[in-house]
Order: C-alpha cells, then sequence, then structure tokens
C-alpha cells in the first residue's frame, strides 16, 4: 500500500511537470462551460446545475479516457515499465499508483469546470450534495478508467491517442451530456440510456439535484462497467503475455 | 553459494529460439562476464534471471527462489539494456523512487558520488545526455545494497573516461564481497572486469571458462596476404580465399607471421587486422575445416557444459 502511493506520487510528478498534459483533460469541459452553458443556462439555477454537473460528468470521462488511454499505451512503450518490474515488488503497487494518481488528476481536471460553474453561473449545491458529488465522481470514474485501460492495453500509443479522441465526444453528444436532460434531441434521448455516458451524468444529476435516475440508464452503466472491465482485464493479461512470460 | 542459477534453460520467441538449453550457475562472490555477439541471447538469459520472461522449458533460480517472485528480487540491482527513466522526473526523484523499493538503500548522495552523478542531482533525466542516463540506469542497480548485479551491457555508449569511472565503481562493488554478472560484447571490458567469462552464441554456451581460456578462443586475428601457396601455419582456425586475397583466422597472428615469414614463403601485402567478436564466434562455430590442425586449447570450446560443442552452420 505504502508503495502504491510512492508510484501515484511519482506518476503524479511526472504528469505535472508537463503541465499541458494536466489542462489538456479540463479544457474542454470548461470550455464547453463558457461557450454553451454560461450564455444559454447561466441564469437558471436548476438549468445551470445540471449543466455544470453534465459538465462534471464530461470531464471526468475525457479526464479517464485520455490519460489511461494514453498514458499506459505510451508507458509500454518505454523501457522504464520492465526495469520497474525488476524491482522487489509485484506489479500491483505500479497498477494501484496509476489507479491513485488518475482518481487526483481527474479531480484536478474539475476544478476548472466547478469553479465556472461557481461564479460565472447560477448554479447552486448544498455542502451535503457537493460532498456527495465529489463521492460520486469516483464511482462514476470506473468506467471510463477500465475503457481508457483497455485502450491503453490494446493499442500502441499513435493509434490510442486517435481511439481516445475519437471515442470522447460521440460519448458526450451521445450521452445527452451537451443537452439539458430530457432536452436532447429526439434520437439522442433514444440512445443516450445505453451509453455509459448517461448512466454517469444521471448519478452526477441525482447527487447535486432533484433527479430521479432512470433505472433503464443505470442498468446499462453497470453492463458497461461489466463487459469494459472484462474488456480492459483481457488486454492487462494480453499485455503481459507478450511482454512479460 | 550460488546466487543466481540457469538449468537447461531455453527460450522461444515465436520461431525465433533465442536460448537454447543455457546452464549457468552464479555463485557468491564471483564476477561473471557473459560474452557473445549482439543477438546471441545474452539479454534473454539476462530477463529470465530477472524475472522478466519465463523460460520455454528448463528452470532458472534467483537466490533458490522464482525470480518471477518479488522476494527472490530482494537482494539483486538490475540495469537492463534499455532504461529510460521518465523523462520529467530529476535525477535525485529517479534515485528516491527506486530507493523506496528497499529496507536500507544507499543515501542518494553516497550513490551519485560513486557513479559520478553528484552534479546532476536536480536534473531532469529527459536533459541527460545517452552516457549520464546510462551511468544513472547503472547507479541504480545499487541502491539497494544488492548481494547480487546484473547488468546488461552496462557500457554501451559511453565515452572511455565513463566506462572507466563505471568499472571502478563494478569493481569496488566486488571488492566488497559483491556478486556481478554482466553482459557484454566488447572482450575489453569482460577483460577488465571479469574473472571467469561465460562465452554465448547463438542461445548456446559455448564456453565457460578463466578469461585467459576465453581470451584464446575469441581472440582471433585476420591476416590477410596475397600469395600463391602456404606451408602448414600454425593456429589457422578458417582460410578463406576472397578476389585473390588469402585470409586468415589464426588465434595468434604472432606465431603465423614469423612462421610464414621461417618458411620463407613469398608473399605481399601483408595485413594483420582484429576480428570482430562475430567473425570470432563465426569461425569457432562454423563447421569449416581448420586450415591443418588447431594447437590444443585453441579453436574449440573448452567447456564440459552441456551444449558446449561447437555447431555446424
Amino acid at each position: 500500500m505504502q508503495l502504491a502511493l510512492v508510484h501515484a506520487r511519482y506518476q503524479l510528478l511526472e504528469i505535472i511537470r508537463i503541465p499541458v498534459a494536466v489542462f489538456g483533460s479540463a479544457f474542454f469541459p470548461a470550455a464547453s462551460m463558457i461557450f454553451f452553458v454560461v450564455p444559454f443556462a447561466g441564469d437558471d439555477p436548476v438549468g445551470a446545475t445540471y449543466a455544470t454537473a453534465s459538465m462534471v460528468t464530461f470531464s471526468v470521462m475525457s479526464a479517464n479516457i485520455f490519460q489511461y488511454g494514453v498514458g499506459v499505451a505510451e508507458d509500454r512503450d518505454q523501457p522504464w515499465n520492465p526495469y520497474t518490474r525488476t524491482l522487489p515488488t509485484g506489479s500491483a503497487p505500479r497498477f494501484a499508483g496509476r489507479v491513485l494518481a488518475g482518481l487526483v488528476l481527474t479531480y484536478l481536471s474539475l476544478i476548472p469546470v466547478v469553479v465556472i460553474g461557481a461564479t460565472l453561473t447560477a448554479a447552486q449545491v448544498t455542502p451535503a450534495a457537493f460532498l456527495l458529488a465529489l463521492g460520486t465522481v469516483a464511482v462514476i470514474s470506473v468506467p471510463f478508467t477500465l475503457m481508457g485501460l483497455a485502450i491503453g492495453y490494446l493499442l500502441p500509443s499513435k493509434a490510442a491517442i486517435v481511439v481516445a479522441q475519437l471515442i470522447f465526444l460521440p460519448l458526450a453528444f451521445g450521452g445527452g451530456l451537451l443537452s439539458a436532460p430530457g432536452n436532447a434531441p429526439g434520437f439522442i434521448e433514444t440512445i443516450a440510456p445505453y451509453l455509459p455516458t448517461r448512466g454517469a451524468a444521471e448519478l452526477m444529476w441525482a447527487a447535486v439535484a432533484d433527479y430521479d435516475v432512470e433505472p433503464l440508464s443505470l442498468i446499462m452503466l453497470g453492463v458497461w462497467v461489466v463487459l469494459l472491465a472484462a474488456l480492459a482485464g483481457w488486454a492487462y493479461r494480453r499485455d503481459e503475455g507478450r511482454r512479460f512470460s | 553459494m550460488t546466487l543466481a542459477r540457469a538449468e537447461q534453460a531455453s527460450r522461444r520467441y515465436g520461431d525465433v529460439l533465442a536460448l537454447d538449453r543455457v546452464d549457468l550457475e552464479v555463485r557468491a562472490g564471483e564476477l561473471v562476464g557473459l560474452l557473445g555477439p549482439n543477438g546471441a541471447g545474452k539479454s534473454t538469459l539476462m530477463k529470465l534471471l530477472v524475472g522478466l520472461r519465463r523460460p520455454s522449458s528448463g528452470r532458472v533460480e534467483l537466490f533458490g527462489g522464482d525470480p518471477r517472485d518479488a522476494a527472490s528480487r530482494r537482494h539483486i540491482g538490475v540495469t537492463m539494456q534499455e532504461t529510460g527513466p521518465p523523462s520529467t522526473l530529476r535525477v535525485g526523484e529517479v534515485v528516491d523512487f527506486v530507493s523506496a523499493h528497499y529496507p536500507d538503500p544507499v543515501p542518494r548522495a553516497e550513490l551519485l558520488d560513486r557513479f559520478g552523478l553528484a552534479d546532476l542531482a536536480r536534473r531532469q533525466t529527459g536533459g541527460l545526455s545517452g552516457g549520464q542516463r546510462r551511468r544513472l540506469a547503472v547507479a541504480l542497480a545499487f541502491v539497494g545494497r544488492p548481494r547480487l548485479v546484473l547488468l546488461d551491457e552496462p557500457t554501451t555508449g559511453l565515452d572511455v573516461a565513463a566506462r572507466h569511472t563505471l568499472w571502478d565503481a563494478i569493481r569496488a562493488f566486488h571488492d566488497d564481497g559483491g556478486t556481478v554478472l554482466l553482459s557484454s560484447h566488447y572482450l575489453e571490458e569482460v577483460e577488465a572486469l571479469a574473472h571467469r567469462v561465460v562465452v554465448i552464441g547463438q542461445g548456446r554456451v559455448l564456453a565457460d571458462d578463466t578469461v585467459d581460456a576465453v581470451r584464446g578462443i575469441v581472440g582471433v586475428r585476420r591476416v590477410s596476404l596475397v600469395a600463391d601457396g602456404l606451408p602448414d601455419l600454425p593456429g589457422v582456425v578458417r582460410t578463406e580465399r576472397v578476389d585473390g586475397r588469402l585470409h586468415l583466422l589464426t588465434t595468434d597472428a604472432d606465431e603465423l607471421v614469423r612462421a610464414l615469414v621461417t618458411a620463407r614463403t613469398p608473399f605481399t601485402d601483408l595485413e594483420v587486422r582484429p576480428t570482430s567478436l562475430e567473425e570470432a564466434f563465426l569461425a569457432i562455430t562454423s563447421g569449416d575445416a581448420p586450415n591443418g590442425d588447431a594447437p590444443a586449447g585453441t579453436g574449440r570450446p573448452t567447456t564440459a557444459a552441456a551444449g558446449g560443442r561447437p555447431t555446424t552452420v
């Protein structure tokens, strides 16, 4: 456990030395806040709160898909990674450290969205709901962490970047993150419950506002977690088999 | 006491047999050089011994256990052939990170000083020169006060001064009772450091002997000249005729030239060149009949180890 913290610390240090990497995942949701949420829903406390929660979900998704997808794929190219496996420890601390570091960076990437939501819109949240939302962030990180890990372990780094870029926007639009609950264009309302982004967003909405989660979205989120866990687990073992057996 | 052992260890990558029934034993206090040309299987053997790869057949052991168990690796230090620490981390941080894995690490300043890196502690590793990065990689092998270090081509890419700094550090470690297994494709390096040499070629152990004995095997020179015919010459491992020139691979160029002169053989355009290790290995592993009788003790692997017989290519 202590070693996991050590690994997390140095992985964070590695990433934070390249600040652009940290700001990257925070940029798009923050920009969306400024261009779409602030002008259109900024004055409406309920709408702004929902919209901010959506952008937080967006941020969680993109942060996780990118940092795991691209980070793991790049890591696999580096000789440092096999070197660490000659140290007297298993692969678990490095993996646990990566997930811890990922969670920290996810929270960091949320700061701009939350700050914009709090200062430039009428979004409101009680302290209790805010804490609940903080916890919810960790929960909804799970499917996207698994998605990122699957990408990172399956693909070489150049392909991983492209795939991460290809999927994060459709997931955001398709899940209805860029429109108010129930207000998305018709076909999006139809497909949204089947995407992991929707279930995640609904959990965020329920955390910060008076929203009843749709069972279908939640069930599908569970299905996604199971599928992605299986895929990520398979990709991880395949990679282990190729490089370390 | 045996610290590392390979027993009939083979390793296959797809269709390629990288290691072929290798036996190796590294005992406490030894400084063993693993010598072989590129692609001979040195790195694969190292990877098996440190647990990065599993043998396809046979066994490997580290401190009596499976190298893939973390506990077996507690007393080793490793420098792989390729080691790029994260480029944004500082040298000192990389040392601290590795130190965190050991109960009683060497203090950072002391370690960096020993490897001539003291001035670079604050430098990000991405900004180091290739040689500095290599020295750092080797220094990391010593952080945990190991009993055995496994260094895969530790001095590749270093200039002469840096190479000697590293040699000194490796010798000092060995003088304090440390055990070293070091691979190299430089005969010179192995001569400078090792007491015992294991020669690997085409995945097999070709020789496992003292430095002197192995020098006799791989210290082959190429003598080339233009001549119509040659008398029986001593120590010739192989003869080739290319474009009218005769090329003789020999274990003792001095003796060969002396014999040429003594026999008053007419020749012109004499050249004596060192051969690459590859050439030397090719010479000793190929089935070409030597021109004349090879003197005893040369031209043949000197080991009784399995797989030690020369192969026919």
